[in-house]
């Protein structure tokens, strides 16, 4: 009997789930790993939010919740374009992403199960070292939205998808130094979204470039849904444009994937010998 | 250097020879239809090369023609080997074929289909074994399997049976299907490679070095199952090989590349007769067709 699948919308999330399924897999075999990297996010988050004890007694919850919140999304916004902008550089270690690629499965289909992963694994970890910062600082969030702020996360999500394609584009085309161009993108993004600071301390000249960054939309309305429990009548303008560039950049980033994996099949990118 | 030149002058003849004396009998539209295909690449240009500007930057390249305007076809259940040296163009020809490459010029079809235009459909109804069991090695081979598996729309419980009859006829054991990649060898681990390829019930299966570098008994494992396959003739196969006795045991023609040219194909038996009277075995042939010694081009051989 012939294997053909079926491409009904059903057969797109199950191939989904493969990716996910994998995934899931390889961080159970590589448990001990995944311990250590909780840990110490919980450090750091930590570490991070006891720079606001530095802060007058006055402001010190404020100053620490401010930088909590932004030790955990941009925890979970670099887990979730890690995941996604590495995807293909563990199949190029593993010697895999010959066998995925002539795969009679979608891009997007691969693609989005590979994203699918980032956000579900991004929120487990961010979850729990979120649970561990609670309970260590007694962060005052029963005046907090925190519904509003699960839904930053999740709307954040897709921009950062969409980021992750763009990047995951570079170890297609080379392996080892698409892999240091994904390290350096992250840093410029850490650098210019105002996670720790607000954007307004940047020099001017890099200032115009926070605008860029879906972090700082995301940031600016986690804080203001945590530290001023903004409602949905105050954010959804800006839920809305964070929503816009997703939706934007989703596919612009599935398209210069796309286009790279014909450049690297007409170039011999992926592999070659013999 | 006389009898090389004797046999290459009598190539063009080939197809007559071949013609006369089928192995198989070629039925329907060719599986695979090569005309005319090259396929080039550009590496860092090294003092002394031919240098080719390539690039927004114009960088100084060298280029190689890896595969030289080669053109042949496959029939349905024709089993073709592919013997050449290394670099001689086996697994460009193999990637072209599997759409993981384009082709410069030529036309590459399979089921009619050409490799560029249809990459997806042709996906469906074909799979490789490469000569790097390429798998994620912290995974069992089950656990890779059902990945696989899933990418080519199986339900887990037809991956578990359909896999895990292969394995077992690979001489796998239910616990050795459960451990973890990196513990295996290279022939359990090429074994799971076959079980990946095989279990999605391919039209086309393409074989790039399958049993380079393992131990005798796996290698007898893996050319008696494909074997198998073979009786069934449900299967086109392009096998390549360093290995003669197994192009001439499983092959039903095979070709020689030699600098991404194609110089022979022939049936064995029509490739022995072409290569002259003296000729004994098929490493003789080789050595007829492309003026290499076959030992020596195993003794260059890197199996990556």
């Amino acid at each position: 009997m012939r294997t053909l699948p079926n491409p009904s919308p059903v057969a797109e999330v199950r191939t989904m789930y493969a990716f996910v399924e994998r995934n899931f897999r390889l961080a159970k075999r590589y448990l001990s790993w995944e311990v250590v990297h909780i840990f110490y996010s919980i450090i750091n988050a930590m570490t991070i939010g006891l720079i606001g004890f530095t802060s007058p007694a006055k402001d010190r919850a404020e100053t620490t919740l401010y930088l909590v919140i932004g030790a955990l999304l941009w925890g979970y916004l670099s887990i979730l374009f890690d995941e996604v902008a590495n995807s293909i550089s563990y199949e190029r270690w593993e010697g895999t992403i010959e066998y995925t690629f002539m795969a009679p499965i979608r891009r997007l289909t691969h693609l989005l199960g590979t994203c699918l992963y980032g956000v579900a694994y991004g929120m487990v970890r961010t979850l729990i070292v979120l649970a561990a910062i609670a309970w260590f600082f007694h962060l005052p969030l029963s005046h907090a939205n925190v519904l509003g702020a699960i839904l930053v996360l999740v709307v954040s999500s897709l921009s950062f998808m969409g980021l992750g394609l763009i990047a995951a584009v570079l170890p297609l085309l080379s392996t080892e130094r698409g892999a240091q161009a994904t390290h350096i993108i992250q840093g410029v993004i850490l650098l210019i979204s105002g996670i720790y600071y607000p954007v307004s301390v940047l020099p001017h000249w890099v200032q115009w470039l926070s605008w860029l960054s879906p972090a700082t939309y995301a940031l600016s309305m986690s804080r203001a849904a945590l530290l001023n429990n903004a409602g949905l009548s105050t954010l959804w303008l800006s839920l809305l444009e964070l929503t816009a560039i997703g939706v934007i950049l989703v596919p612009i980033g599935l398209g210069i994937f796309v286009a790279a994996e014909r450049f690297a099949m007409r170039t011999g990118r992926l592999k070659r010998n013999g | 250097m006389d009898t090389q030149t004797d046999v290459q002058s009598q190539v063009a003849e080939v197809g007559q020879v071949h013609a006369a004396q089928p192995a198989w009998i070629p039925t329907g539209p060719p599986v695979i239809h090569c005309k005319h295909v090259y396929k080039r690449f550009y590496e860092n240009a090294e003092p002394g090369d031919d240098v080719v500007r390539r690039g927004w930057l114009k960088q100084r390249k060298r280029e190689v023609t890896a595969v030289h305007d080669v053109t042949f076809d496959v029939s349905k259940g024709e089993v073709l080997g592919i013997l050449g040296a290394n670099g001689s163009g086996k697994s460009t020809l193999i990637r072209l074929i599997s759409t993981l490459l384009f082709p410069d010029e030529g036309v590459v079809e399979v089921f009619g289909l050409d490799v560029v235009k249809h990459p997806h459909e042709i996906r469906r109804r074909i799979n490789r074994v490469s000569v790097e069991a390429s798998f994620f090695k912290k995974l069992s081979a089950m656990e890779n399997l059902m990945f696989a598996g899933r990418l080519y729309g199986l339900q887990p419980a037809e991956i578990r049976k359909r896999a895990g009859a292969i394995l077992e006829r690979l001489g796998f054991t239910q616990s050795k299907m459960t451990a973890s990649l990196e513990n295996m060898s290279r022939g359990q681990q090429q074994k799971v490679s076959i079980a990946r390829a095989f279990m999605t019930s391919p039209e086309l299966l393409l074989l790039d070095e399958p049993t380079t570098g393992l131990d005798p008994k796996s290698r007898r494992d893996v050319q008696d199952f494909v074997e198998e396959i073979i009786v069934e003739r449900q299967t086109t196969i392009i096998l390549t090989t360093h290995d003669m006795p197994e192009a001439e045991r499983l092959c039903d023609r095979v070709a020689i590349l030699d600098g991404g040219r194609l110089v022979a194909l022939d049936t064995p038996e029509a490739l022995k007769r072409l290569a002259g009277p003296n000729v004994k075995t098929f490493e003789d042939v080789f050595f007829a067709f492309v003026g290499k010694d076959w030992k020596e081009v195993m003794a260059d051989e890197d199996p990556a």
